[in-house]
């Protein structure tokens, strides 16, 4: 072995050049740390969290947990952290629901399907989500009524004006009786209790009064029923070819049983219908303009490009599935249920994490609506007024990445589970 | 080896510029122009016209200081911010000046330097003609569309509380978003500062259905602000306001400006810098304020003319009225 100056050495040169790129950047972040703290003292602004358990002093149009002004900016970011959230499954939700069926119909044997839904396809994936967002809220507004012309929902209209049609049928010798029976239905039913305006859709809320505990308390036990159902139902199935009914019965589980406490128990559950009073209706729950235009926007747009990755996927399964499923007589339905669709997934489920999580960053258009989600409330407002930049921005990227790490990682499970396993 | 050491020595020189601070004339002098942060077109005050010629208020203060400075109030470049992303621009030196109908208030103070008011303002509501409210009192319950991140909200839920009102509250991040809802019906009352509801109303498709209602809610004194950390610039912008307020106390116009040049009088005579050197205590020329006067006016000029009388907001001087005049817009004496 010849002998070689350490410092000609490869192994050591290249040693020493790392050492020096690491020791550059720990530089850098150091640098960085003491020029932000030089400067934040400069201005005067304290680097802590203890604005968190400062008075927030503004409200919120939704909130699923109980918010007022008086309450801290920590519970803030919770009331915007679960708004978050709600407006990314949902959107998740409904975008794969819509995505696959989109991304299905692309590839249906029907020409007008398949061009329609190319159609929606090559529409949404091309305009920006927020022009999107915004053509939603707005087309979503224009058409409502105002609160004091809300369109109600329910049964009574049609019966008083059935009732109207037996009056004016009385010249010709019907009896009054009937009128008056159906105005006394329509008086027993009561005014309607969903209203729609351009302020929210409006219905009753549920009081849980004593004894709903049961009635909660069977609804999980009929879910956990169902899941060991499906269990037994399945393994009944792999040994002895007999199917089972376990839709029909998981239905009457999970209707039945909590129908049954709530009997039992008296009729815990009442309804505080909503009344409108003034300005707005009180009483009741309400789904604001905003957040049904932001989950239509949210959804729609994404399903655009799940579509396509569905697409990609059922291309990517080999045509011969398809030809030996149909000549075992299966219809195109089953085929695509049974055959096609599971191979597909393993093409479909890594893109699709991707779509996933783009939704959720998109959701922090919500501000453009006025819809208080993280970014809207925390970033914005809560931001402006305690002038805490950079650790709430440090909050708000770290929950980001916290919820889309979380998606990632289930999504991968679920990827592991439907692999080729190689033997 | 020597490319290693030289981008390293390029990496050093950069990291160790810091930042500069108590050098802003002299920065604005060699850039030949100011740096002014205006808002993203509010009538009366900051409004581009289709030619992107900027009008109003805080424009024409943006213009007096640069008037003073080059004796041109054309050298003012504008920066539209929106009420969320205002005070960052002005934190790391991208503007000189915030002239962007800002309130003056203590949390804000301890972040930077408030130069003056140069509008008394306060908040106010707005609502359609049709709901038939004639006060504040009445608006139980209502919706109320508000622009995000601005005092506006704050002092809506002190004015529902301290009153026992409930109410539903929409906020938007810009100012335009917020009008359009409360044009579609989606709130039953626009809140913002009064001088805003006026200008706000003039988008709006029917101006006449809406009305503003009397009550008056919080105190909003607006004015320009600068960064903390250079007492100088604090001076200079600061002595521009009180000179445009002393001009007006004095009767120099930039009518009677040259007039007033041939005049006896001690206290005109040092305004205009015929006698002593005030101007140069601020860096600037003697001339100072004979500059700030012709190019642009004095305070009561540029309020006539952005949102007085001679205006399309018909705004009355109210509170601005000088202090002889019943207001309160006081300045110090220039000697």
């Amino acid at each position: 072995m010849t002998k070689v100056a350490f410092y000609n050495s490869p192994k050591v040169r290249s040693a020493i050049y790392q050492l020096a790129v690491v020791a550059t950047i720990i530089w850098f972040g150091v640098e960085f740390a003491i020029n932000a703290k030089a400067n934040l003292d400069a201005q005067g602004v304290r680097f802590g969290f203890r604005f968190l358990d400062d008075p927030a002093g503004f409200g919120i149009s939704q909130s699923l947990i109980a918010y007022s002004e008086q309450d801290t900016y920590r519970r803030v970011f919770y009331v915007g952290l679960l708004n978050t959230l709600l407006v990314s499954v949902l959107g998740i939700v409904f975008a794969t629901i819509l995505g696959f069926a989109i991304g299905l119909a692309r590839l249906s044997p029907n020409w007008l399907l398949a061009r329609l839904a190319g159609g929606y396809v090559e529409l949404v994936r091309n305009l920006p989500l927020l022009f999107q967002i915004l053509f939603w809220y707005l087309a979503v507004l224009i058409a409502l009524p105002g609160p004091r012309q809300s369109i109600g929902l329910g049964v009574q209209p049609f019966l008083l004006a059935a009732a109207d049609g037996f009056s004016w049928l009385e010249r010709y010798g019907v009896p009054a009786a009937i009128a008056q029976s159906w105005r006394g239905l329509a008086d027993w039913v009561g005014p309607p209790a969903i209203y729609l305006n351009n302020r929210g859709l409006i219905m009753p809320r549920a009081l849980f009064g004593e004894g709903s505990g049961l009635v909660a308390a069977m609804l999980a036990l009929a879910v956990v029923l169902t899941i060991g159902l499906r269990f037994w139902a399945r393994r009944r199935q792999d040994a002895t070819g007999r199917q089972f009914p376990i839709f029909l019965t998981a239905l009457a589980l999970v209707v039945g049983l909590p129908a049954a406490a709530f009997l039992v128990a008296g009729t815990p559950v009442s309804f505080e219908a909503p009344v409108l009073r003034g300005f707005n209706f009180v009483g009741g729950t309400r789904v604001l303009p905003e957040f049904t235009a932001l989950l239509l926007a949210l959804s729609t747009y994404t399903a655009a490009f799940i579509a396509e990755v569905v697409r990609a996927g059922v291309l990517a399964v080999p045509k011969g599935q398809t030809e030996a499923a149909m000549a075992l007589g299966l219809r195109r339905g089953k085929v695509l249920r049974l055959i096609v669709v599971p191979q597909a997934l393993r093409v479909i489920i890594p893109p699709l994490t991707n779509q996933y999580l783009n939704l959720i960053k998109n959701s922090s258009l919500a501000v453009a609506v006025g819809y208080p989600d993280l970014v809207a409330v925390f970033a914005g407002t809560t931001l402006n007024q305690t002038h805490q930049a950079i650790e709430i921005i440090a909050i708000t990227m770290a929950v980001y990445l916290l919820i889309s790490l979380a998606t990632s990682l289930a999504m991968n499970i679920y990827n592991a589970r439907t692999r080729l396993t190689e033997r | 080896m020597k490319r290693v050491i030289s981008v390293l020595g390029l990496v050093l020189a950069v990291a160790w510029s810091g930042q500069a601070d108590a050098q802003t004339l002299k920065t604005v002098r060699d850039r030949g122009a100011l740096l002014c942060g205006v808002s993203q077109g509010l009538p009366g005050f900051s409004n581009p016209d289709d030619k992107g010629n900027w009008t109003g208020l805080d424009v024409d203060f943006c213009r007096a200081v640069a008037a003073a400075i080059f004796n041109d109030p054309s050298k003012v470049k504008f920066t539209p911010l929106s009420a969320k992303d205002r005070f960052e621009p002005l934190k790391s030196s991208e503007i000189d000046i915030l002239s962007r109908n800002t309130t003056w208030t203590s949390s804000r103070d301890a972040l930077f330097n408030f130069v003056g008011v140069t509008y008394y303002d306060g908040q106010g509501f707005m609502v359609r003609k049709g709901l038939k409210v004639n006060s504040a009192l009445e608006l139980n319950g209502a919706s109320v569309c508000t622009q995000t991140g601005t005092t506006t909200e704050l002092n809506l839920a002190d004015y529902f509380r301290a009153n026992n009102m409930k109410y539903e509250v929409v906020a938007f991040g810009t100012a335009d978003e917020t009008v359009k809802a409360y044009e579609t019906g989606r709130c039953d009352v626009f809140t913002t500062d009064v001088s805003q509801l006026y200008a706000e109303k003039l988008k709006l498709t029917n101006p006449s259905d809406h009305v503003i209602l009397p009550e008056v809610i919080s105190k909003e004194p607006l004015g320009p602000l600068v960064r903390h950390g250079d007492d100088q610039w604090f001076d200079l912008v600061k002595w521009v306001l009180f000179a445009m307020l002393n001009a007006e106390e004095l009767g120099v116009s930039s009518k009677t400006l040259d007039a007033a040049m041939k005049t006896k009088q001690p206290e005109i005579r040092r305004l205009l810098g015929l006698e002593g050197s005030h101007g140069e205590q601020f860096g600037l020329t003697r001339d100072w304020v004979v500059r700030i006067v012709r190019h642009v006016g004095n305070y009561g000029e540029i309020f006539e003319r952005n949102v007085g009388a001679s205006s399309k907001l018909g705004i009355s001087r109210g509170l601005n009225r000088l202090w002889t005049k019943g207001g309160i817009q006081y300045a110090p004496p220039i000697r």
